[in-house]
């Protein structure tokens, strides 16, 4: 089976790492060999986050002689119902200065490095090619095919995990036989096709789960023991407590692993992922929907325009911030055509301008004659026209 | 045969979590389920009706990519069927969504009982 790279002169275990690592000492599937691979393996987590947390404090607590984080994010209050290497004073800290030092109080035999950026096409190699293993605790998409395909390039297992609500997803990526991300999913879902984290919200518990399956295989990796997940992708249900396991398969006509790749260096992840952002264009079109800029659409307004303004965020979001439209959640707009006036000129907002799009598409094919899109949404609104709103 | 419907599509078919249908094949009950819940359509098929690349099926533990026959293996009863799409996890913009929610739905309560409200909130 596929394992990672580590070097063949082990380093010796000081009296205190004996000590310290008896119970693997005595575990014959780890034992002296084992706790010194250990010692010597180098591994990557991406993000010090939900997944991050319970990765990082067990694999520092198991003796991994090297742990790299990259992150670049600040500790929330809001983080800490699921971020459990950082506490109530961490807030406000980086997120790596806080983790770092609660792995060296754990485990001071362990290298912390700080790897204080966010990744991306132009440092992944060079971050990544240090390690044996990357552990993926990431929550966006291009962040997952960036790591992914670095992975591929540089020959690296990545032990992968990924949550949503109650629900997580776990697996390898990347060893040498077996599928990667891309052999499961070839592309990203365009944004805001499918619902978001930002609208779904995820159980605390549920990072530890998966987090912890994470560190596991990362751990199975550099010992050379037990069957890791390459190969299957396992699915935890937490809500139910059921755990599946799906078959997964080496895709031959993979973009990254495949035969003949097409993706052989790094690309530009966000827009790949559909993210890269619109070009500015006053009275642009899109998909046949005029989008009106949110400096235009307040001229508008104070210009004492009766404008029909509708807002198709959830109530929550419209509770948070919101510019007086009339609220329809997007997901109710067809059932709420009646509320909505035929003869006027429909203009459509919501966060960022991409649900807006979509109802305005629906409701120009449902015979509407003037829609209009504000483009980027309330987030636009918030930086060029009022700043007192939140951005959220 | 039982078709798992995964969290983040549940909202297009009525809340469920499993769906029963009675269909000889795959694209069968793929057909009956989106007739049943015609919103999950867009989220599972392209316009042209081809599966979408984020969105795997599932025959048993069997990708149905890689099935001989494809979306035309026959199923039984006793089979399962799960839509499993790729999900990214983590959740930094819900955060700073949620500290405004209860800070603007309570704006009167007290820190205390604004961390009591959150708390039943799960
Ligand atoms: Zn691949």
């Amino acid at each position: 089976m596929a394992t990672a790279t580590v070097p063949v002169e082990l380093p010796e275990l000081t009296k205190d790492e004996l000590a310290r690592y008896s119970r693997h000492l005595i575990l014959p599937e780890v034992g002296e060999e084992g706790q010194r691979k250990l010692k010597a393996a180098r591994v990557l987590c991406v993000g010090a986050g939900g997944l991050g947390s319970p990765l990082s404090l067990y694999l520092a607590a198991a003796g991994v002689g090297t742990l790299g984080l990259v992150d670049f994010d600040v500790v929330d209050k809001s983080n800490l119902q699921r971020q459990i290497i950082h506490s109530t004073a961490d807030i406000g800290r980086k997120k790596l200065d806080s983790a770092a030092e609660k792995l060296e109080a754990l485990n001071p035999e362990v290298k912390v490095v700080k790897h204080d950026t966010l990744l991306s096409s132009a440092n992944a190699l060079d971050i990544l090619k240090d390690y044996d293993v990357i552990a993926d605790g990431t929550d966006n998409f291009p962040t997952r095919y960036l790591v992914n395909d670095a992975c591929v390039l540089l020959g690296k297992p990545n032990a992968y995990g990924s949550i949503f609500r109650f629900e997580g997803q776990a697996s390898v990526f990347a060893t040498a036989d077996g599928p990667c991300y891309r052999c499961l999913y070839p592309e990203p879902p365009p944004p805001g096709l499918v619902p978001s984290c930002a609208e779904g919200g995820v159980l605390g518990i549920l990072p530890g789960l998966v987090g912890v399956i994470q560190a596991t295989e990362t751990i199975k990796l550099i010992l050379g023991k037990g069957a890791t997940l390459a190969g299957r992708l396992l699915l935890v249900d937490a809500l139910n407590m059921r755990f599946r396991e799906l078959k997964l398969r080496k895709n031959p006509e993979c973009p990254v692993c495949g035969a003949h790749p097409t993706v052989t260096q790094l690309i530009d992840y966000q827009q790949f992922c559909g993210l890269a952002p619109a070009k500015k264009e006053e009275n642009a079109v899109k998909n046949g929907i005029p989008q009106i800029t949110v400096t235009e659409l307040k001229r508008r307004i104070e210009a004492g325009e009766d404008l029909f303004i509708l807002d198709v965020r959830e109530p929550f979001e419209y509770q948070i911030a919101n510019i007086g439209g009339k609220l329809i959640p997007q997901n109710e707009v067809p059932q709420r055509l009646g509320e909505i006036d035929r003869d006027r000129e429909i203009i459509v907002h919501c966060k960022g301008g991409v649900r807006s799009q979509r109802i305005a598409e629906f409701l120009k094919q449902s015979g509407y004659s003037e829609v209009v899109n504000v483009a980027g949404g309330i987030l636009a609104w918030s930086s060029e026209v009022d700043a007192t709103l939140p951005k959220y | 045969m039982t078709i798992y419907i995964p969290t983040p599509l549940r909202p297009y078919a009525a809340g469920k979590d499993a769906v029963d249908v009675n269909a000889g094949t795959v694209s069968g009950a793929l057909d009956e389920l989106t007739q049943t819940f015609p919103d999950l359509r867009k989220h599972l098929f392209t316009a042209e009706g081809k599966l979408r690349a984020f969105v795997n099926v599932y025959l048993n533990d069997e990708d149905i990519r890689y099935l001989p026959e494809k979306d035309a293996t026959a199923v039984s009863a006793g089979d399962t069927l799960s839509i499993v799409p790729s999900i990214a996890g983590g959740c930094q913009v819900s955060d700073r969504m949620n500290s405004f929610l209860w800070l603007t739905r309570f704006p009167t309560l007290s820190p205390e009982r604004r961390r009591k409200g959150r708390a039943r909130s799960w």
